[in-house]
């Protein structure tokens, strides 16, 4: 009999943080003041459009964020990875996400993180969680200088979706079976594919979706 | 001569007078059953949240609940008396010594229905043993909600639970809900001599003492069932709440022909050997209308003017407004029980009382079955206070309690019809019963079976941790609960013809319920002579306020 999983989206779903905050973190310690300097200001002055280009496409927005990675050096990053965690994501764990993990264990549910997150960055709090996989973007490097793009298909919206579904065939999982669980409407194809949806510290929209649907709705705040 | 002076009364005896049930003078007998003439008044129907006013055949039957006991007189007193004269164990003061681990587990908030005018009697019984508990020193001392796997009270409930002294002295860490689901908190026993598993919560069984607070609303609550089912997780419950133990179970409000008691004793049997529980039984009267709705507990020929203008005032209201405010006003009304008996001690001997006197407050004689029973579904059950009676609590309503309130015999007769009456809207809460709506939607459309839905569905619905989170973390019953209805509802649906639903608001509701639907309740009452004849006997089950059949043939 095929096993299940349960996929967890991680910023907003277990986490307070995005990733604009692990961008911040990497840009605010640069290592030099001048590179922490114009990196932080140019986040700032794009802020607007960052904000207007997320209401209008999350894919447009993660190609256009992702560019400000350009240049970092592969090494520093994996570093800074480290610390981000137990600066910053060990303590924006929402108090409820370690019950909801721990659940969906005792279920007998594999374990997967689903992130538009990078790859790196979320590499710890897979560790910390005891999750088994993790589906997130992946940074390209060139001679261990970030080029700024990441590797396609952009881990969002609808390639959640497909990447679930190739996993799930990967490790003979039944999709029917298995479990999703996410803050945000952008996630409806992910939510929508497996069997047991469940919107957890959902927006508005999302919760108006899960209303609709009738999945259950969670709140690990 | 002189004529000798009467011996007074010792003062023991008046003790006892004041603090036991008295039972009811013998002219009501004659007003329990009913029979409809051509000069009968209408009879008042619940039909969820508003009320049917309804003409019934000629020769149709009504069988009305007792009126409510007696009170106690000194509630209070009462209970110390039960606690200084327990059944089948030393007095509850002798049992103390400093610096002893205590855990005090309560009933939940399915009990009574609807919840009580404040002082709950919890609360009196509580203010009592903390009381004795900080004379004998006894400083470690838990108040645990024993809700098993229904879902946790809020802090307001429980607050109105145990009053406010109580909440602020021992809530959040001190007072809290069972929580079925907790990994290391609970312990599991010994299995019973038929292999069930015994599981209690932690904190209980590393107690030096379990005291255990009920509230005997039912014959079905209290005894073995209180610290057995209370306080145990859903491995431990699945022992018996199985379409298979409904199936066996004559009826289970008669707990000497019930398959789940006599499991559910088997399992306490366990527990008592290994734990030194205390219980205290309360029981109340059914005094669930009073004041300006205390008409409703009345036959209707007896009704007054004022009755009559009372009726026609709140139904005029209640169709004006929406369901969801009329919900609330119902809600918010609490029901005027009182105290009649406190029993404590061991567990079978004090229950034993406690049956007693719950008999003696609903049992009314009938003398023969019925083909048509009728029967009003109000708006509440044990598993919907402040929420929505959605269409599985409906179900377990009228093929559940209504359907088991009898001793002896099954008020309907076997492949008799059963009418209800309710709107039976599609609507859930999502926030109270989640794993209900999937229950309704995705797999009653597959099935009814309660066999097939238990071996297919019910471990997966229980394992189901966003279920399980919100049993823990919210306030939902556990994911496995929407089994335990439809199999709640075995033994009646084994037992019955037909359902016909009156007054359904929708036909797939009941469609898939696996009833039939009628616009009205004459249509109804048509419908069920067509299959049993014009001479078709009528029953109607005047209830609430709560009453048990004891039908003879």
């Amino acid at each position: 009999m095929a096993g299940k999983a349960a996929f967890f989206d991680v910023d907003g779903t277990l986490v307070r943080t995005n990733i604009v905050h692990a961008f911040a973190y990497y840009a605010m310690n640069e290592g030099s003041l001048r590179a922490t300097a114009l990196r932080t200001a140019a986040t700032a002055v794009t802020s607007p459009l960052l904000w207007g280009l997320d209401k209008l496409s999350r894919k447009g927005f993660n190609h256009f964020f992702y560019g400000y990675y350009r240049g970092m050096s592969e090494d520093r990053l994996r570093l800074l990875a480290a610390d981000l965690f137990d600066d910053v994501l060990r303590d924006a764990l929402y108090p409820g996400a370690l019950d909801l993990i721990a659940e969906a264990r005792r279920a007998s549910c594999r374990l997967v993180l689903v992130t538009g997150a990078l790859d790196f960055t979320m590499e710890p709090l897979r560790r910390h969680l005891g999750a088994d996989d993790l589906i997130a973007n992946r940074m390209q490097f060139a001679n261990g200088v970030a080029t700024g793009r990441v590797v396609p298909p952009i881990v969002e919206g609808a390639h959640k979706a497909k990447a679930i579904r190739d996993y799930c065939v990967r490790h003979d999982l039944a999709l029917d079976q298995s479990f999703a669980y996410s803050d945000s409407a952008s996630d409806y194809p992910m939510l929508a594919l497996v069997g047991r949806p469940t919107a957890v510290n959902p927006d508005l929209r999302l919760r108006s979706l899960a209303r609709s649907y009738e999945w259950p709705i969670l709140d690990v705040r | 001569m002189a004529t000798p002076k009467p011996a007074l009364p010792s003062l023991r005896s008046l003790a006892k007078r004041a603090l036991r049930p008295q039972s009811r003078p013998p002219r009501e007998e004659e007003e329990l059953v009913v029979t409809i003439d051509r000069d009968s008044a209408p009879r008042v129907l619940f039909f969820g949240e508003d009320l049917w006013l309804c003409d019934l055949p000629v020769g149709t039957r009504v069988v009305y609940p007792r009126r409510p006991m007696a009170a106690a007189p000194n509630p209070k007193a009462t209970i110390r008396w039960a606690l200084n004269h327990p059944e089948g164990s030393d007095p509850f003061h002798a049992k103390l010594r400093p610096g002893m681990k205590v855990t005090i587990a309560l009933d939940d908030i399915s009990l009574p229905l609807p919840p009580m005018r404040t002082p709950d009697v919890r609360q009196l019984v509580l203010e009592i043993v903390l009381e004795q508990l900080a004379d004998a020193g006894v400083d470690d001392v838990h108040l645990v909600i024993a809700n098993s796997l229904h879902r946790r009270m809020t802090p307001g409930e429980m607050r109105r639970m145990v009053g406010d002294r109580i909440f602020e002295a021992f809530y959040p860490e001190r007072y809290y809900n069972h929580d079925a689901e907790d990994p290391d908190g609970i312990v599991e026993l010994e299995k019973t001599s038929h292999g069930e598993l015994v599981a209690v919560n932690r904190r209980a069984a590393e107690s030096d003492l379990l005291v255990y607070v009920n509230l005997n609303l039912v014959p079905m609550d209290g005894g073995h069932k209180s610290v057995g089912v209370g306080l145990c997780n859903y491995a431990s419950l699945r022992a018996h709440h199985t379409p298979h133990t409904i199936r066996d179970s004559h009826g289970y409000m008669d707990p000497a022909k019930s398959a789940l008691h006599r499991s559910t004793d088997r399992i306490g049997r366990v527990i008592d050997q290994n734990l030194d529980v205390f219980h205290i039984e309360t029981v109340v009267n059914n005094r669930m209308f009073d004041g300006p709705l205390a008409f409703l507990g009345k036959n209707e020929d007896r009704y007054g003017e004022f009755d009559r203008l009372k009726l026609e005032a709140m139904r005029h209201t209640l169709a004006k407004l929406p369901r969801a405010a009329k919900r609330k006003i119902f809600h918010s009304v609490p029901a005027g029980y009182e105290l009649v008996a406190a029993y404590a001690g061991a567990t079978e001997p004090c229950h034993e009382k406690t049956l007693a006197t719950t008999f003696q407050q609903y049992l009314v004689p009938v003398h023969g079955q019925s083909d048509v029973v009728i029967a009003g579904i109000p708006y509440i059950s044990p598993y919907n206070v402040n929420s929505i009676l959605n269409p599985l609590l409906v179900q377990v309503m009228g093929l559940g309690y209504l359907f088991n309130l009898f001793r002896g015999e099954p008020l309907v007769k076997k492949g008799g019809t059963i009418i209800l009456t309710h709107p039976c809207p599609d609507e859930f809460d999502p926030e109270h019963h989640p794993s209900y709506i999937e229950f309704f939607h995705r797999l009653l459309p597959e099935t009814r079976d309660a066999v097939e839905l238990h071996r297919k569905y019910e471990r997966e619905f229980a394992e189901n941790p966003s279920y399980v989170h919100l049993y823990r973390k919210g306030n939902a019953y556990h994911g496995a609960h929407p089994f335990f209805m439809w199999y709640w509802g075995e033994n009646g649906r084994q037992h019955v013809g037909r359902v016909i639903v009156a007054g359904a608001e929708n036909t797939h509701v009941p469609a898939l319920l696996g009833w039939e639907h009628a616009e009205t309740l004459d249509d109804a009452i048509e419908m069920a002579r067509g299959y049993h004849g014009r001479s078709a006997s009528i029953t109607l089950f005047h209830s609430p306020p709560i009453l048990m059949a004891e039908v003879t043939a």
